[in-house]
């Protein structure tokens, strides 16, 4: 555990951090956030919601989680946290569903606009293009492993956004792309830093929760 | 496993690896809680994701389909298979003869999303199975039990799956197939490491397998369920066992009203554990599938593999 992530740990004991728990890598996510301290919240239907101090969106399929976010009641409740400033992390579908505008998604998909960035669905490619890698992250002394699964592209981000991580777009020599945004209480990744345990930005969603 | 993943191709600029089982085994995960249903067709592809599928099986038939008609079920049609990836923007999965690996190879150079190597199908061989860790495109494999799971795994399986016994609209083998694979997984967490390797040699698996069993207290890849599959209370059954994702084949798309039941699966198998909201999407849904007795199966599917 980083230095960071001890200081989270100590601090973070008594916050309620809610994991959306509709769809995907819920379980990597409650496992990274207990190795900082932290009792996850999770949330199904808006009962879970109440008091919380901040949010997680996973990985999975973003049009699932879409269509379970209406049929659940969730996603006024969740449009009230965005209102709110309520810190954020959403990684890879969780970035989908956090950015302004989508596209290559289905008209009907929700944006909660949390953070200014375009993305477009699977920009990458099918599966067979999916990767792991290893990436330097602005504030992070050693690199993050980074594992991409049918990844968000980030086509632009908007004047407030901090672009943290940038990763070699495959077959394309010299061009990068954002992986790792952040504006306000708002962190987004385009990879799943929960699959590799690494609690790094985690640790940096709690910072935000200490800020307040 | 890391031997196999030393053999990729390193990109040399920006060492992105394409194709590790952690990749592999990574897309099985955002899988997780999600329901994967066997579609046709274009058409019944849109259905599905409208439905909130987190991806779609692309067959010729369903399984109670080639149960009907017999013969030899093969490997669907290219075009087919094109037609509904671009139907969808959700994954999709295609089905190969058991040990056929160049039908494997064809699904691999169109890009599906990963290889089911099913018994639904007729084998292609009788001893073998296909050797997944030589593609770079994931597989799933069916399993009866924890043994059958675990030689798929040495094999290079990225996710297992009950095999239940498809296209019957009865859950009852899937629910067995399950309960024998967490059965014995349970078991094995409390053996000492001399009983390991009865485990092992009883399970004609890889102890370093059984090790990571018992280590970890479950597969070192995610266990979904399939096979028999007809209703939200079926879905959220075999969930509350411990399956981690399901598939619905014949179930939806041989009901009464798909679209709705469809939705109702989607939505049983994320609230599981809330029978309220089960209770709810399991009104007025119309029609099942007509289910099938197992002990009246002229071929059970479920013995295919080895």
């Amino acid at each position: 555990m980083s230095v960071a992530e001890e200081r989270a740990a100590l601090a973070s004991r008594r916050w309620r951090v809610g994991v959306l728990a509709l769809q995907g890598d819920v379980r990597e996510h409650v496992a990274v956030l207990g190795m900082l301290g932290v009792e996850p919240v999770v949330v199904r239907t808006p009962d879970d919601t109440g008091r919380l101090d901040a949010l997680v969106i996973p990985g999975g399929e973003s049009t699932t989680m879409s269509l379970l976010l209406r049929s659940s009641g969730l996603e006024p409740a969740v449009r009230q946290m965005v209102r709110d400033g309520l810190p954020m992390l959403g990684t890879c579908a969780g970035m989908i569903l956090l950015a302004k505008e989508v596209l290559d998604g289905r008209p009907d998909q929700i944006s909660f606009a949390a953070i200014d960035v375009v993305v477009r669905r699977n920009g990458f490619g099918r599966q067979v293009r999916s990767f792991e890698t290893d990436l330097d992250v602005k504030g992070l002394d050693e690199p993050m492993h980074a594992v991409f699964i049918r990844p968000p592209v980030v086509e632009s981000v908007g004047p407030g956004v901090d672009v943290l991580a940038e990763v070699d777009v495959p077959g394309s020599p010299g061009e990068r792309r954002p992986v790792v945004c952040r504006q306000g209480n708002v962190v987004v990744s385009s990879f799943h830093p929960e699959l590799s345990g690494d609690g790094r930005l985690h640790a940096e969603l709690l910072s935000r929760v200490e800020g307040d | 496993m890391s031997t196999q993943d030393g053999e990729r191709e390193l990109d040399s600029r920006s060492e992105h690896r394409t194709g590790t089982a952690r990749v592999k085994r990574g897309l099985a995960e955002m899988l997780r809680g999600g329901v994967i249903m066997d579609v046709v067709d274009a058409e019944q592809a849109k259905i599905a994701e409208d439905a909130g599928a987190v991806a779609v099986m692309a067959l010729e038939r369903v399984p109670a389909d080639i149960r009907r008609d017999g013969g030899v079920a093969r490997m669907s049609d290219p075009a087919l298979v094109e037609g509904i990836q671009q139907a969808v923007t959700i994954p999709v999965m295609a089905k190969v003869r058991i040990g056929h690996f160049a039908e494997a190879q064809v699904l691999e150079a169109l890009e599906v999303d990963y290889i089911d190597e099913s018994e639904v199908l007729t084998p292609a061989d009788e001893e073998h199975h296909i050797d997944k860790w030589s593609f770079q495109v994931p597989f799933v494999c069916g399993a009866t039990n924890l043994g059958e799971a675990l030689r798929r795994i040495s094999e290079g399986a990225a996710l297992i799956r009950s095999k239940g016994e498809a296209g019957t609209g009865n859950v009852v083998e899937a629910v067995r197939h399950l309960r024998s694979i967490l059965g014995d997984m349970r078991k094995i967490t409390t053996a000492d490491s001399a009983e390991r390797y009865a485990w092992a040699k009883r399970l004609q698996a890889p102890i370093e397998l059984v090790e990571e069993i018992a280590e970890a207290g479950h597969l070192p890849v995610p266990l979904f369920c399939a096979g028999g599959l007809a209703t939200p209370a079926d879905a959220a059954l075999v969930m509350q066992l411990g399956a981690e994702a399901v598939f619905v084949g014949s179930g939806i798309f041989k009901s009464a009203d798909p679209a709705r039941r469809a939705l109702a699966i989607v939505e049983a198998t994320a609230h599981f554990e809330d029978a309220s909201i089960v209770a709810k999407v399991s009104r007025g849904l119309g029609e099942a599938m007509p289910g099938k007795e197992i002990s009246s199966l002229e071929v059970k599917l479920a013995d295919r593999g080895w």
